[in-house]
């Protein structure tokens, strides 16, 4: 806090170089190192390669995958549940913690919400990827063709179109708005073609007392619209499978429980993505062990949330013997063994004691041992899901295992890039942090002497718009 | 007049010879798709003999049963499909239009008796082979699922013979590949809607059951259970 000494009983706003600010909080827009070229570079190569395996595969036929008769979906599918998982983040972090007025989360809110876009245009695609006839994605389309002839409706599939275009549509607009401000101060600060950029992006945001008022009414409206859309979309991305008639699937769980894993690993994903912000563009002072803590307080949670789903899931068909689920969960201690001990260990074993305590909560480094354990634990997770089910039918005489060939990891490690490319453009060319969010925040906050000690004190004015003025 | 096609499948008279399953891949233009990719397991039949083993060695013995589509009423790989590519036709089959299908082989997840299969492949009759396909059917492209059709095709034929002699359909007048081709007589087709057609008469056999009844699929296939006792 340096620049005007402060004076007892100020703001913290009042004190702070903002100049200093921006220029600390922006380092991703205003320094370009050879190493985010490098990134680019291999995210973009990446990128290219899966492109091409995917183009191989539609030209060749779904049969250079791992792909069999009973085991019709796998890694794909699994992937396309990881992908809309991740980007449960962004909602939980920005839109309830913005209702609850959790003011920690300032710095953490752009990155997650960022997150949920591109984890959403990058799960969005694979619904086309996995299709045998690609080219033909638009006769799931509801416009009307010379073909004469509506979706059908009562598809899952088609429910999970819309969900995620929903989603996705919702997300980006919560995004965009959220970033108003921002991009209205980057215009500000910028020169050249970037100003003409950013002004165009801005709307003419002046920050005048009615548009601060009408932006709070519509990022609080957006908070409230987004968070019913984010559980009922990856309920029905689980309806996909829970709709079906096959054994392990067919489940009730199965949507709570997704909603859950969701959150669960999309935490896990804003842990790491925050993690690499901070040291890429060196944001140690804004974003401090305090919301690692907090962040890791969150995944403790949803660990043993997600151990709980899991236990119920297992006990009912454990207890019930239910032939047909019971050659299923079988199965986990057969062929998909590797898988089913990844899952448990890195999901619950190996997180659940570690976020327990705050040495590790508080440590960067030491947190993403369990952040990267569970997204790696909830990837297992997925295959498990999709897979074992698949190979273990109804009828034992066509029971097939699936191993993905080279080809489903070249595309998936394509999409992973295509993650990691548009998460790179975005830091770059938008202010990857809420810098505004985190003004009001140090507005709110002064210092109050109680006792012997001095604490940081937020308050926070009903009518909050006014504060602005 | 309106048709109720299904198919009774004896399994005591099964031997599980396999001969429906070849006429059906030269009725259908179904690839052969050799030794390499069915050991992925990606047979194209569109009727399968599972095989299972009843007792232990030496006195096992095999139990064999023929699967094609079930064609039920209330199918559930009619209700997944997002383009509508497999339909109830007015016969009360489930049809497959090949042209519509995108290929989200979710049809082939729900179907709880794994009958539907998909081309992984744009497969190819080398010469002569070619000839022996089928005009009355399409070759399907890869990416699109096809399955068991109750051989629509002789379906239709027999239908347009009946129109043009100005008659009703017959029993007997549709046989699929596999009831025509099976040597001990083990399957069976006809009409349930016609009160004296043989088929009618068989089912009312007590050693009948469905496959899987409890799913609620309510298949257009029934089988007869299999005897035990001397001379079987």
């Amino acid at each position: 806090m340096s620049g005007v000494a402060p004076r007892p009983g100020d703001h913290h706003l009042a004190h702070t170089d903002e100049a200093k600010l921006f220029e600390r909080l922006s380092r991703s827009n205003l320094v370009t190192t050879w190493k985010w070229y490098l990134g680019v570079g291999i995210a973009g190569a990446v990128l290219l390669w899966g492109v091409i395996v995917f183009m191989y595969m539609a030209l060749t036929g779904m049969g250079v995958t791992g792909y069999n008769k009973p085991v019709f979906w796998g890694l794909y599918e699994a992937s396309l549940v990881f992908w809309i998982g991740l980007s449960h983040s962004g909602t939980l972090i920005s839109a309830i913690l913005r209702l609850t007025h959790a003011t920690w989360r300032a710095p953490v809110l752009r990155g997650a919400e960022a997150m949920t876009a591109f984890t959403l245009m990058v799960g969005g695609l694979i619904p086309i990827i996995h299709l045998g006839r690609n080219w033909r994605v638009y006769y799931a389309l509801p416009y009307p063709s010379s073909r004469e002839l509506w979706p059908n409706m009562r598809s899952p599939l088609m429910w999970d179109a819309m969900a995620i275009t929903t989603y996705l549509i919702g997300s980006l607009t919560f995004l965009y708005v959220g970033m108003i401000p921002d991009l209205a101060l980057l215009r500000d600060k910028s020169a050249g073609w970037r100003r003409k950029f950013y002004s165009a992006l801005s709307l003419g945001f002046r920050g005048t007392h009615a548009q601060w008022r009408r932006y709070h009414v519509a990022s609080t409206l957006f908070a409230i619209l987004i968070i019913p859309i984010a559980v009922s979309v990856h309920s029905i991305v689980s309806w996909d499978f829970a709709m079906a008639k096959v054994p392990g699937w067919h489940s009730t769980i199965f949507a709570p429980y997704f909603v859950v894993g969701a959150i669960f690993s999309g935490i896990a994903g804003v842990v790491i993505v925050m993690a690499i912000l901070r040291k890429a563009f060196r944001l140690e002072s804004v974003l401090t062990p305090l919301h690692f803590d907090n962040l890791g307080k969150l995944l403790c949670t949803m660990t043993l949330l997600w151990g709980y789903f899991y236990f119920t899931e297992f006990l009912t068909v454990w207890y019930n013997r239910n032939p047909e689920e019971w050659e299923v969960f079988s199965s986990y201690a057969g062929p998909y063994l590797p898988l089913f001990l990844t899952m448990i260990v890195c999901n619950f074993v190996i997180p659940f004691p570690m976020l327990c305590l705050k040495r590790v909560r508080r440590s960067v480094s030491l947190i993403l041992v369990p952040a990267i354990s569970i997204v790696i634990g909830m990837y297992a997770e997925r295959l498990l899901i999709v897979i074992p089910s698949l190979a273990r039918r109804n009828d034992p005489f066509i029971w097939a295992n699936y191993f993905p060939t080279w080809v489903e990891f070249s595309v998936m490690a394509g999409a992973a890039a295509m993650f990691v490319l548009l998460y790179m453009l975005f830091a770059k060319f938008f202010p990857i942090m809420a810098i505004s969010d985190i003004k009001e925040r140090l507005f709110h906050t002064t210092d109050r002497t109680i006792g012997g000690t001095t604490v940081e004190s937020i308050a926070r004015v009903e009518g909050e718009e006014e504060a602005h003025a | 007049m309106k048709h109720t096609w299904a198919m009774a499948i004896d399994l005591d008279r099964c031997t599980g010879c396999g001969a429906c399953v070849v006429a059906c891949n030269a009725e259908n233009n179904i690839p052969v798709i050799g030794e390499a990719e069915a050991g992925k397991n990606r047979l194209m039949h569109w009727i399968r003999v599972n095989r299972y083993w009843e007792g232990e060695f030496p006195e096992a013995q095999a139990v064999y049963l023929p699967i094609p589509c079930m064609q039920c009423e209330r199918a559930p790989c009619e209700l997944v499909c997002p383009v509508y590519a497999t339909y109830h036709n007015e016969d009360g089959l489930n049809a497959m239009v090949y042209n519509r299908c995108i290929g989200t082989r979710y049809c082939a997840n729900n179907c709880p008796y794994s009958v539907r299969v998909f081309n992984w492949y744009d497969y190819k009759w080398e010469k002569p082979l070619d000839e022996q396909l089928s005009p009355d059917l399409t070759v399907r492209s890869r990416g699109v699922m096809e399955k068991c059709t109750f051989c629509i095709q002789r379906i239709r034929r027999a239908k347009e013979t009946a129109a043009e002699e100005g008659r009703e359909i017959r029993d007997g007048d549709v046989v699929p590949a596999c009831v025509q081709t099976c040597p001990p007589g083990a399957l069976l087709f006809g009409d349930l809607s016609d009160p004296h057609s043989e088929i009618t008469r068989k089912l009312k056999d007590p050693r009948r059951f469905r496959l899987m009844e409890h799913l609620g699929t309510d298949p257009r296939v029934v089988y007869l259970k299999r005897q035990k006792g001397a001379g079987r």
